[in-house]
């Protein structure tokens, strides 16, 4: 079971407490997490990673394992901890003004 | 007894804001959405307990939501448990989908270049006036869209951006759609306003735009001050019994057509500054229009930092300014495009709100004013719902 972390403000637009629990088929990659997200929340298309062509907004980041990986491949598998679900996959909205 | 509810969109979320008749005691709820940027919310004149909303923010990109209770509860179009399985028992989720028809095109950036279009808000929200699953929306990048099936879905009407499109332009705030006027009498007629790219009526439902921008004159702003497109037009607004009627705030100059937008005349008259955003028109009067005018275009705060009204009851020309209930001294406030609004009874009530926070409301045709709230986000837009 992969663990989600989602920022405050989808937490409250998904009605969803604490962490999200996804069943996600392997390889584990950032993609197949929000495919397997959206599908459960649907109403969180279009906040993370923008609809059609599917890219990271601006002020979304992506860590796991303490590491940053908004920047690599979203078909890049993650870390075992993160498939294990003994590692939470967080989604952050970045700190900027506002 | 009639009620009054005013919806309240701010910089850090919603507010509705309801009286009786009388208008004298107020109970304020929310922030719904808090902590978002709230551009717009407005109530279906065919079912005023159907209110759309645009939710939207930096991070998290545009939500539209639903309420079909007058405000108690919302939810975004097609994800309650009812609505969200499609063909093949995929979600929809497709309420907040905007997406530009065929070619996505380019228009006119701040550097003179072509630009691609970007969907980035929906700055305003205009339902049917039949038909509460009916709706349109106004986008930044500038487009309209329309749902017929109560925000679930939205389809651009691509013939807008074919109204020389490539010539339109950002203004400082960005490329809005600000203004959608429904003809209560013509089905087929539209009428919007864009900053920076001017007004455009349809008179086929949407399938083609025309610009209605002559005699607007943009001075030092385009390379040619009587330009078929590229005005700053701020907002405009009619009165439903005389929709070939239409007045206009621009960026500088207040104006008004007699003839659905082919002719504009000038009707700032004596008015302090002809800089400003919003106008409205009384419910019961249709000559009589209301202005806040504000010092210039590098100093948006009202002149001598006394908050006024300026009301016209001849259709513009002769104005005097409204004073009793609102700050005269050492006020530096605006009040954006889509922050002002009339209610129906009578006397007509006249509402605006500020970026300082403050809605401000007159039961008397704007002859006094008081403070409703006053410590609010910054307001960015204020709808009246008068309910039976």
């Amino acid at each position: 079971m992969i663990r989600v972390v989602l920022p405050y403000h989808l937490r409250n637009l998904a009605r969803v407490e604490g962490e999200v629990e996804l069943e996600v088929a392997r390889p584990v990659t950032v993609r197949a997490i929000l495919d397997a997200l959206e599908a459960r929340h649907p109403v969180l298309r279009g906040t993370i990673r923008d609809h059609g062509t599917l890219k990271r907004r601006p002020f979304i980041r992506f860590f796991a394992c303490k590491e940053d990986w908004s920047l690599e491949s979203p078909d890049t598998e993650l870390p075992g901890e993160v498939v294990s679900g003994n590692e939470p996959f967080l989604i952050v909205g970045a700190m900027a003004g506002g | 007894m009639s009620k009054i509810r005013v919806l309240v969109g701010t910089k850090k979320g919603a507010f509705i804001l309801t009286a009786d008749g009388t208008r004298q005691n107020w109970e304020v709820s929310g922030p719904h959405f808090a902590g978002w940027e709230m551009y717009h919310l407005k109530g279906s004149p065919a079912d005023p307990n159907r209110i759309y909303a645009s939710q939207t923010s930096g991070w998290f990109g545009q939500v539209i939501q639903r309420s079909d209770d007058g405000g108690k509860t919302w939810n975004p179009p097609g994800t309650k448990p009812e609505d969200l399985m499609g063909p093949g028992g995929m979600p929809n989720g497709k309420s907040n989908q905007f997406t530009y028809e065929g070619e996505v095109g380019t228009h006119k950036f701040y550097d003179g270049s072509q630009h691609p279009w970007e969907f980035k808000r929906i700055w305003h929200i205009e339902p049917s006036l039949t038909d509460p699953d009916t709706a349109y929306a106004g986008a930044e990048d500038a487009a309209i869209f329309k749902t017929t099936d109560g925000g679930k879905t939205w389809k651009e009407l691509p013939g807008l951006r074919s109204a020389k499109g490539h010539l339109w332009q950002p203004g400082a705030g960005g490329m809005g759609l600000h203004t959608i006027i429904l003809d209560p009498k013509d089905a087929n007629r539209i009428y919007i306003a864009i900053s920076a790219a001017g007004a455009f009526r349809t008179d086929d439902g949407g399938k083609t735009w025309k610009p209605i921008n002559r005699g607007l004159k943009s001075k030092y702003e385009l390379p040619d001050p009587d330009a078929e497109v590229g005005h700053c037009v701020h907002r405009i607004a009619m009165h439903p019994s005389r929709p070939g009627v239409l007045f206009m705030q621009k960026h500088w100059n207040v104006l008004r057509t007699d003839n659905a937008g082919d002719q504009w005349t000038d009707v700032g008259g004596n008015l302090p500054s002809d800089f400003g955003f919003p106008i409205d028109v009384h419910f019961h009067e249709p000559e009589t229009i209301y202005v806040v005018p504000i010092k210039n275009d590098s100093e948006h705060f009202p002149p001598e930092g006394k908050l006024r009204v300026y009301r016209s009851r001849t259709g513009g020309n002769q104005w005097e300014p409204l004073t009793k209930g609102l700050p005269q001294q050492d006020c530096y406030v605006n009040v954006l495009r889509d922050a002002m609004a009339v209610d129906q009874l009578d006397p007509c009530g006249i509402y605006f709100g500020t970026t300082g926070g403050q809605v401000y409301g007159s039961a008397n045709g704007g002859d006094t004013w008081n403070a409703i709230v006053r410590d609010l986000p910054a307001v960015l837009s204020v709808e009246v719902q008068t309910l039976k």
